[in-house]
Order: structure tokens, then C-alpha cells, then sequence
């Protein structure tokens, strides 16, 4: 017996090919996986890390949506969650963290510190008013610090952000939010 | 030995050069000039046996006061005697002998001092600033300081 044509298969029951071929776009497939494993880096500032953990721990569990391996390089890392005020001294070094990032990278402000400043924004000479002043930042989560929920919130954001890609805006031209300039 | 003995034994001493001695309150203090404290510090260490420098304060006394370090010293033993040495220079001649070779503790508290109030540790092996950037302008605490409109191109002063 000769080999059945595609046309005579029987796709949806007792193929062979049954449940061996799946059809989508290039586009959803990377993005599907790059939201399943969104890898942050381990950056953790000032208090605002102590939730940052966490929602690593047992209890928020980040890793059920696959964002658990905080990476100690921000090499392999697709995530700068700046967790904690970020001070004059420190700028220099986040924003050469990010710049080592691979990209597509994105960014969380984590916390009232590294959204605007926070209580520092009138008498913290030495605070750095806003990490968007430096860094792109995708997600904004306000707190002080914020509740693990509301980091998973901020995730669940870059996620739908990841959806959004497109594997042939390789600049990510528009993809990239822009930084604060007075 | 209790507070009063040791506010004696340090009149005892030093006399007249002890400018004011309290032996009561949170902490017995005793206030001395710029000039008088490598020998006074030799003198708590070896011979009342204070051997801990737990902590060196820094304050900006405000205009006509100047600035003041204070040096809390602590004596490792069953007694957990205390006192600190307060010692006030002016604006204009903000120096201090530096106690680093004393106890180790003064060598980072000197450096913090240095860097946000501006007293100067003569003698210190390494007067670099500790907690502000290496270019930072100024010393935070003091009264009259004013924090940089940009620093590094960044805008600082937003509200």
C-alpha cells in the first residue's frame, strides 16, 4: 500500500500527524516563549527588594509565571527590575547594566523611589529623581513599597508588552518608551 | 569605677583644659579643644581603659557655633561604661587631630565626616569621601548647603 496523499488524511482522528503539527505565526511562537521565561536580573537597591523576594518566595511564587531564574548577569537577563532608590552614585552603574542587557530588554521601576524620587524628592540631594531619567522604563509600579501582588502586576504588564513584539522591528523602533527630559 | 569617677579622674588630668564635664544624663560628656584630643584619647584608651570607639557624630551647630564631632567611647567590660568627648571647631578652621591610629573604628566615621559635614581629621592616611560620589560638590549636612541643580547632566533639584 503507497503512502496516503495529504488530501486523504484524515487530520483531525486517527493520523499520524494528529497532535505532530501545530500552525502559527513566527511572531506568536517567540513571543509566546519569551513571556513563558522572562528572566530579571537580581537588582535589588534598597527595601523595595525585600518585596522583590518575596514575590520570588513561596508564597507569590513569580515563578509560576515562569519569571523565576533571577539572573546574577545582566547578560542572560530580559528584565532590570530597579527594586529600591537609586542614588547619584549608583546611576552610572544601573544604566551600564541595562546597556550589557541583550535586547528585547525591559525595565521595571519598582517602588515610589525609582519612579520619581519618592520621599527624596525634595531634600535627597543625593537621589536620583526618577530611574526614567537614565533608563527606559516599560512598567511603573508605584508602592512604597509595593505589595508582591502588585510586582506581579507590573510583570504581567511587561508580558503583555512581550506580545506585542515583532520579530522584524529589530530596532524595536516605537517598542521602546523614552526617556524623561526636562 | 562609675560616671562620677571617671568625669574626676579625666579632671584630674587635664584641668583646665577640660572646657565642660557633665557626668549625668543619657551619656556623661566631657568637652575639650581641637588641640588637646590625641592626648586625651591616648589617655581614655590606656589608662581608663575605654577601648571602644562605637560611634563618631558629626553635627552643624549653625552659624556662630560651628561644628561639632562627638566621639561616643565605650569600655569593653563588666562595668559597660560610656562617654563621649565632643569637640567644637569653627567654620573657618574646621580641622580636628585625627584618632585612627587609636581606634581603628575613627578611620571609615572620620572619612563620613569628612564627607558630609566637611570637618577635617589632620593625620588621617586617607580623607577620600565615603558615602558621596568621588566628584560630589559640597558637604550634604551643613546648614548652608544647597544640592546641585544637575549633577552630571541629570536634573537634581525637580520640585
Amino acid at each position: 500500500m503507497s503512502d496516503p496523499t495529504l488530501s486523504e488524511l484524515d487530520l483531525n482522528n486517527d493520523s499520524p500527524l494528529r497532535d505532530n503539527i501545530l500552525i502559527t505565526q513566527v511572531d506568536k511562537l517567540i513571543n509566546w516563549t519569551r513571556r513563558s521565561s522572562v528572566w530579571p536580573m537580581t537588582f535589588g537597591l534598597a527595601c523595595c527588594a525585600i518585596e522583590m523576594m518575596a514575590t520570588g518566595a513561596s508564597s507569590y511564587d513569580i515563578d509560576r509565571f515562569g519569571a523565576g531564574p533571577f539572573r546574577a548577569t545582566p547578560r542572560q537577563a530580559d528584565l532590570m527590575i530597579v527594586a529600591g532608590t537609586v542614588s547619584h552614585k549608583m546611576a552610572p552603574r544601573v544604566k551600564r547594566l541595562f546597556d550589557q542587557m541583550p535586547e528585547p530588554k525591559f525595565v521595571i521601576a519598582m517602588g515610589a523611589c525609582t519612579v520619581s524620587g519618592g520621599p527624596y524628592i525634595k531634600h535627597g540631594y543625593h537621589v536620583l529623581k526618577g530611574v526614567d531619567r537614565i533608563v527606559p522604563v516599560d512598567v511603573y509600579v508605584p508602592g512604597c513599597p509595593p505589595r508582591p501582588e502588585a510586582l506581579l502586576e507590573g510583570l504581567f504588564r511587561i508580558q503583555e508588552k512581550m506580545e506585542r513584539e515583532r520579530i522584524l522591528d529589530r530596532e524595536r523602533k516605537g517598542a521602546r518608551p523614552k526617556l524623561l527630559v526636562e | 569605677m562609675n560616671r562620677q569617677q571617671l568625669v574626676d579622674r579625666i579632671k584630674a588630668q587635664f584641668g583646665d583644659r577640660v572646657l565642660e564635664a557633665v557626668p549625668d544624663g543619657l551619656e556623661p560628656f566631657v568637652r575639650v579643644q581641637a588641640a588637646d584630643w590625641p592626648a586625651l584619647a591616648l589617655f581614655l584608651r590606656d589608662q581608663l581603659g575605654l577601648d571602644y570607639l562605637g560611634c563618631l557624630t558629626g553635627i552643624d551647630r549653625g552659624k556662630g557655633q560651628g561644628l561639632e564631632a562627638i566621639y561616643h567611647l565605650e569600655k569593653m567590660d563588666k562595668d559597660r561604661l560610656g562617654i563621649a568627648v565632643r569637640i567644637r571647631v569653627p567654620y573657618e578652621a574646621a580641622e580636628i587631630p585625627s584618632v585612627e591610629t587609636v581606634w581603628r573604628t575613627a578611620d571609615w566615621h572620620e572619612r563620613e565626616a569628612w564627607d558630609l559635614l566637611g570637618i577635617r581629621f589632620t593625620g588621617h592616611h586617607n580623607l577620600v569621601r565615603i558615602l558621596c560620589a568621588e566628584d560630589w560638590e559640597g558637604h550634604p549636612l551643613r546648614k548652608d548647603y544647597r544640592s546641585p541643580d544637575t549633577y552630571h547632566g541629570v536634573k537634581n533639584n525637580v520640585v
